[in-house]
């Protein structure tokens, strides 16, 4: 269960910085999305993996540390709102400068300068 | 009184969110009255903050009531309050100097300005690690808006720059909060350092590895000198106001620096004490030395401003990383003098290029200013403060951080980067000031249209920002005793809360 969790966790970290080193708009908010998905699994492991357990007291005899998933609750909204306002400004950026690379120079295309 | 500490977070929440449902018809008048009167307000409740701590013990005050090492609290203590008041007298300066007509050029000028001061105040005041992170989003959104403000390609595109890499910050943050949680089980920053002080050789391999991310993050605050990069770039392109109240967001990074290094890693924390010293003192130092060849390499004012933020941020850290109690005491009030002063620089050199028509900041020979006395005496007095001489700020800043630094066993070497620095700042000041006021032409007749006066409003925040400065001379003696206090303060803290 641990090995699988670092595994995903590492894949999606690994696939998140790739795309955020590319060269495209796009392509960066997509890393950025992963790694924040990777970000928000590791702070809800952080508190210990444990099956069946509740976070609720009265519901089980053991139980799971119920801050990680306040935190990471917090965690997801906010990476949320960031996304969606990075999105609208490359949007924009997209209109205002004809083309959606993330240098200020545009590449040596046909007839770009 | 009692809610006092959280009064700096609710009141600028409170009115951004009333300057929005203001409709928009509402004449512009109005809505500026309203927001100078609200920061006045502000002002008000920071000074009565700065007041109550002067001699009382930290409050803590606690959200929701719960007993301390759960829940999440506000400490009002010295350094915090001290952290707000200055921000806040900043962004009142900005709210009065936009009025002229920088606010109209986007949406939302004042309520962002009211939302990015609710970030600000919350980041100094909290107590607790996660809070900080949701405080410094808040602030961080506040910025974004800010940075687009007045629109424009170049500013759009160094924004998307400065929102992708902070995003790249927060994650990097979230990691660090995460794994400090996984292995002291507390993210209330008083109640880690007492956990720290137990913690075995191995586990305190987990917590120096968080730390380092939170070094980083940090660090790209505050731009030490790998992490530097983007602030020439986005504060050059945010319009002069907003570069103005951005001159204060360094200030953020060190202070988290201060507060949560100093505290998680202070004098009881074992084998931890001190950790990342030796990086700031080192990063700071080359940080200077780069924003000193930057200033004396800077082709216009807001390239020349940005220099001395960066030059400003490189001396705190490396005061930081000194592990003196004098020095961080000096490096304080240096952190105050510095905000205000480079904030200035910002609005004096939106002022000059308004007036010299096409050739703008730019330092070359151009049209003979229409206001030359004016602004002259502005730019004298701005560049004396931040050189350093004599009757100001600058200079019991500078002297006061010398003195401390002469009974460190390693000091010489920040003695002689910060002698040297200033050397370029005073050698870059005067070429500028001799380009932009002697070596003038007189005025083209057909350019005379595009040249704007300078509005009473805006000389009127400059001067406040340089007579907040004076002020700090004035009552010396009372300042320089509130920041050794307040360092005594933090110091006093890390052994328990």
């Amino acid at each position: 269960m641990e090995l699988l969790i670092a595994i995903a966790i590492g894949l999606l970290t690994g696939c998140g910085v790739l795309l955020i080193l590319r060269g495209r708009t796009f392509a960066v908010m997509l890393g950025l999305t992963m790694l924040s998905y990777a970000v928000n699994l590791f702070i809800f492991v952080s508190g210990g993996l444990t099956a069946g357990a509740g976070a609720v007291l009265g519901a089980s005899e053991q139980y799971a540390d119920p801050l990680p998933q306040a935190l990471v609750l917090t965690a997801i909204v906010i990476g949320f709102a960031m996304t969606a306002f990075l999105v609208v400004l490359a949007i924009r950026a997209r209109a205002e400068l004809g083309h959606d690379e993330v240098d200020l120079q545009k590449p040596n295309t046909q007839g770009g300068a | 009184m009692q809610h006092l500490p959280i009064l700096p977070v609710l009141l600028p929440a409170l009115f951004a969110v009333l300057l929005l449902l203001q409709p928009q018809q509402a004449s512009v008048t109005f809505r500026r009255v309203g927001s100078v009167l609200a920061m006045l307000l502000n002002l008000l409740v920071a000074t009565a903050l700065l007041w109550q701590q002067t001699n009382v013990p930290a409050s803590h005050y606690l959200l929701g009531n719960w007993p301390e090492p759960f829940g999440i609290l506000l400490v009002a203590d010295q350094l915090s309050s001290l952290f707000v008041w200055l921000t806040t007298l900043l962004t009142l300066a900005v709210a009065v100097y936009s009025c002229a007509g920088d606010d109209e050029k986007g949406a939302y000028f004042h309520p962002l300005l009211h939302f990015l001061l609710m970030g600000l105040n919350g980041a100094f005041l909290t107590g607790d690690l996660f809070n900080l992170f949701v405080f410094f989003e808040v602030l961080l959104i506040a910025s974004y808006g800010l940075l687009v403000h007045g629109g424009g390609k170049k500013r759009i595109h160094s924004a998307l720059h400065y929102v992708v890499l902070n995003l790249v910050g927060s994650a990097l943050f979230l990691l660090a909060l995460a794994l400090l949680y996984a292995m002291l089980g507390s993210l209330h920053m008083a109640d880690m350092a007492v956990r720290i002080a137990t913690l075995t050789p191995a586990e305190s391999l987990g917590v120096k590895a968080a730390a380092g991310l939170l070094l980083i993050v940090f660090g790209l605050k505050a731009a030490l000198l790998p992490l530097h990069f983007w602030l020439p770039a986005a504060y050059s392109q945010a319009s002069a106001p907003v570069a103005a109240v951005f001159a204060v967001m360094t200030k953020v990074g060190v202070y988290s620096l201060l507060r949560v290094f100093g505290l998680l890693f202070g004098a009881s924390a074992g084998a931890l004490t001190g950790y990342g010293d030796a990086l700031l003192w080192w990063g700071g130092l080359l940080t200077m030395l780069l924003a000193a060849a930057m200033v004396l390499a800077a082709v216009d004012l807001k390239k020349l401003a940005a220099a001395l933020v960066l030059l400003s941020a490189g001396t705190l850290l490396a005061a930081l990383g000194s592990g003196n109690a004098q020095v961080k005491a000096a490096a304080l009030y240096y952190a105050v003098h510095s905000s205000w002063i480079g904030a200035i620089w910002y609005l004096l050199s939106e002022l000059i290029a308004r007036q010299r028509g096409s050739v703008g900041d730019r330092l070359v020979p151009g049209p003979r200013l229409p206001q030359a006395t004016l602004l002259g005496w502005l730019f004298v007095f701005s560049a004396l403060v931040v050189i350093g001489m004599p009757p100001f700020s600058g200079f019991v800043a500078k002297l006061w951080l010398i003195q401390g630094l002469s009974t460190t066993s390693h000091g010489m070497l920040l003695i002689g980067t910060l002698l040297l620095s200033s050397l370029a700042v005073l050698v870059a000041f005067s070429r500028a000031g001799s380009v932009l006021f002697w070596r003038a032409q007189p005025p083209i007749a057909s350019a005379a249209p595009t040249i704007v006066p300078s509005e009473r409003t805006q000389v009127f925040a400059i001067v406040l920002l340089l007579l907040a400065g004076l002020q700090l001379v004035v009552f010396g003696q009372w300042w320089t005793q509130f920041c050794a206090d307040a360092i005594a303060q933090l110091t006093a803290v890390s052994g328990g809360y």
